[in-house]
């Protein structure tokens, strides 16, 4: 009895995997906003309210007029679109903000108003990888919630194997490396070897504001500001922590899996 | 009785003046509370305050039946002390670390090393415990783990399968989080608290929001006050369900581990309805919440709630059912309820031993004061226990849920923020999903932080884990494990 029980209520429940790639990305919370767009040719040149609020100092003055915000450091609070009396940095409600390099993740120069998407990885390497790609993941004083949303991914829900991305336990088996948190000098060691453990040609995946700048713990003599000063990043997901589709959308750009330039559909 | 206690008694989430905390010098100080524990008490948090180049200890205790709390301290000393820890084993974790940090020597405390200090690169575990035997072989497990999670070091002493002993080596996750808190609060601290453990963000952030409000003599506006209730509840029933559909999965009971990684995530998108964030993370601040919860969007709440708790109900029912899951959980890891009492184990480990230990019911503040909530306890300590208590929770903050929704008080969400008072210790105990939050603040002549001190339920409770153990054969420690899920960072700091 109890058997055929659960077979039908898992039958009832029927299949529970969203549509997404193929179908229309779920809709960010309407309170998240996405990533943020800086127009620093809106600030008048004494203007300098969002800089005051910010808690992690991811915005600066720019030298000669308006400021840039890097979103790598950014806890995505809203204090700066709130304290913005120009409409200068404004909220897009898009989910997609990975990056290859550092820089494409500081906004507010002309030309750079949002996030420079992720380009895939080169041919080859993509050829190599084939439709599998094997993830380490290490949390280097992460603090759960990045963690939890990468586990997220493996649920029914977003199905990661459907894309052939697996976590694996081994470094001798993955691909790349997936890492959370600031980097705490006491994780450093382990991290390293992990890194080492891994066989050649390696991804270096930072996920988070802790893992791309140290976030909030930037500065502390214990940390030591996210990955860049440890490995070679391949690709950065911001986010605090990022939401799952963030996360999933950075991996199938990662892969050249996704080809669309346009936004999701508004919700 | 707590009435003719020698210490400062206060209640939850108020402050006392520095000056008026009664101190003694340091080993009559150690004999004060060790005489208020063993009438009852419960050390909550026992930390060191700098004080011209020597250090004041001081101790926070909890008279449980009492709704009273207590503080303490002893008059500026260095050097050695008698332990604490030789005669009441809840202390042994803080002795360590106040010896670590402050280097007061506990002499007799029987196992003496750091808790967080950098070897740089890793942190200074020492030398393990060790089983000697011919027969005895040891395993090592960590910092690396093999799935996506937070690093630790397990060392155990086995005899074939059977675990002799477990010591749990953490410090991996040190972020330097109390020390960057003096001469505080900055523009980062509260984004800061919001991560001192990520699933914990709405518990540690009201901790510390209340420890602000007090010490400057203020409460957050009532609406804001049920609000937090509200987010807290939400975070633990998406945790609890997390863990049950967890210890389901390492049981390899895959329907219920399948439907609660979905279902728990419904609830954090609960969350995210609220605030935008899936952990809360800018919800709650010292003065009150920065999000309100308008009629529709909580008549939205409410009715996605209710499809969320039917589908665990069902969920759970399959789990509760099953014969496979009961053999596996039932006698394993078990914790008994007098270990549980001196070790001060908290949360749903203590309820789970029988302990009636709860901070939303022994020392209410903020909106459970108007919310009374029952303990939720079961008796036994196994796996079993544990699973079932968080089951209790998920029906018991559902039921809350379901009655304070609907009774939102009117008002503002934000109050005018006040500065703190000087020479004030402020205390603020939250009941966590894992069990009891400690905030600390003592301010300095001008307001800022002199000392921050934090204590994650984890802090407590990892302990209970290594007893767990023992006895049980190795490949029963996911189980074991994912049957507390203590915070790593939380510990760390």
């Amino acid at each position: 009895m109890f058997v055929l029980d659960t077979i039908v209520h898992r039958l009832k429940r029927g299949r529970e995997t969203m549509a997404y790639p193929r179908g229309p990305a779920p809709a960010l919370p309407d309170r998240h906003g996405g990533a943020l767009r800086v127009e620093s040719g809106k600030c008048p040149d004494d203007c300098h309210a969002c800089v005051a609020v910010c808690p992690t100092q991811a915005i600066t003055p720019r030298a000669g007029q308006g400021i840039t915000l890097d979103l790598g450091r950014c806890l995505f609070c809203a204090e700066c679109v709130a304290a913005c009396p120009h409409d200068a940095i404004t909220q897009t409600g898009d989910h997609r903000m990975a990056v290859r390099r550092r820089e494409d993740l500081i906004l507010g120069e002309p030309g750079k108003e949002e996030v420079r998407l992720a380009e895939p990885l080169d041919a080859g390497l993509r050829q190599l990888l084939g439709r599998s790609l094997k993830l380490r993941q290490v949390s280097a004083g992460g603090d759960g919630s990045d963690e939890a949303e990468l586990n997220v991914l493996s649920t029914i829900g977003w199905d990661l194997g459907r894309f052939g991305i697996q976590f694996v336990a081994s470094p001798r088996h993955a691909d790349g490396l997936v890492i959370t948190g600031p980097v705490t000098q006491n994780m450093e060691l382990a991290l390293r070897k992990t890194w080492e453990a891994m066989p050649e040609p390696k991804i270096v995946i930072a996920v988070g504001a802790g893992a791309i700048s140290g976030g909030p713990f930037a500065g502390h003599p214990e940390v030591k500001d996210g990955v860049p000063s440890t490995l070679p990043v391949d690709l950065f997901i911001p986010g605090w922590p990022p939401h799952p589709l963030t996360i999933l959308d950075g991996l199938l750009r990662l892969l050249g899996r996704l080809k669309e330039k346009a936004k999701p559909a508004e919700t | 009785m707590s009435s003719d206690s020698p210490f400062a008694l206060l209640a939850n989430a108020t402050s006392v003046r520095w000056a008026d905390v009664p101190e003694w010098p340091l080993a009559e100080f150690v004999r004060r509370t060790a005489a208020e524990l063993d009438r009852g008490a419960r050390l909550c948090a026992w930390f060191g305050v700098p004080e011209g180049g020597d250090t004041r200890v001081v101790a926070v205790i909890a008279f449980d039946a009492d709704n009273t709390l207590a503080v303490g301290r002893s008059t500026p000393a260095r050097g050695a002390y008698p332990s604490l820890t030789a005669t009441h084993a809840q202390a042994h974790l803080f002795e360590r670390e106040l010896w670590e940090q402050h280097a007061l020597r506990p002499e007799g405390h029987p196992w003496l090393k750091p808790v967080r200090q950098s070897l740089g690169g890793a942190p200074a575990l020492r030398d393990f415990f060790r089983v000697d035997g011919r027969e005895v072989h040891e395993v090592a497990v960590g910092p690396v783990h093999a799935g996506i999670i937070e690093p630790g070091h397990f060392r155990f002493q086995c005899a074939g399968e059977e675990v002799i002993h477990l010591e749990i080596g953490l410090g991996y996750q040190h972020r330097g989080i109390e020390a960057a808190l003096v001469g505080g609060p900055h523009r980062v601290t509260a984004s800061q608290m919001e991560t001192v453990a990520g699933d914990t963000t709405i518990g540690h952030a009201t901790a510390h929001a209340a420890v602000r409000e007090a010490l400057a003599g203020t409460e957050a506006p009532l609406r804001a006050q049920w609000l937090r209730v509200i987010a807290l509840e939400l975070e633990r029933l998406a945790n609890h369900t997390g863990d049950l559909g967890a210890l389901a999965n390492d049981v390899a009971f895959l329907p219920t581990a399948s439907a609660c990684g979905k279902i728990r995530g419904d609830f954090l998108n609960l969350t995210a309805l609220l605030c935008g964030n899936r952990f809360g993370r800018g919800l709650v601040r010292p003065g009150g919440c920065r999000f309100d919860l308008e009629p529709e969007r909580l008549a939205w709440m409410t009715s996605r709630l209710e499809t969320a708790l039917a589908e665990v109900e069902q969920a759970t029912a399959w789990l509760w059912d099953a014969a496979s899951v009961r053999a596996r959980f039932e006698g394993t890891g078990t914790v008994f309820a007098q270990q549980a009492t001196e070790l001060g184990l908290v949360g749903p480990a203590a309820r789970a031993c029988g302990l009636v230990r709860d901070v939303r019911y022994d020392h209410p503040a903020g909106w459970y004061r108007l919310a009374p909530m029952p303990v939720a306890v079961w008796p036994g300590g196994d796996v079993f226990a544990r699973a079932r208590v968080r089951w209790l929770e998920v029906q018991r903050a559902g039921q809350l849920l379901r009655e304070q929704l609907p009774a939102a008080p009117d008002g503002a969400m934000h109050g005018s923020a006040a500065d703190a008072q000087p020479d004030t210790l402020a205390v603020a105990l939250v009941e966590g999903w894992r069990g009891e939050v400690c905030h600390v603040a003592l301010s300095d002549a001008a307001g800022r932080f002199r000392r921050y001190k934090v204590v994650d339920p984890s802090f407590h409770n990892w302990i209970g884990v290594a007893l767990a153990l023992r006895g049980q054969a190795i490949s029963d420690f996911p189980i074991c494990n994912k049957s507390f899920n203590l915070s790593y960072c939380g510990f760390d700091l």
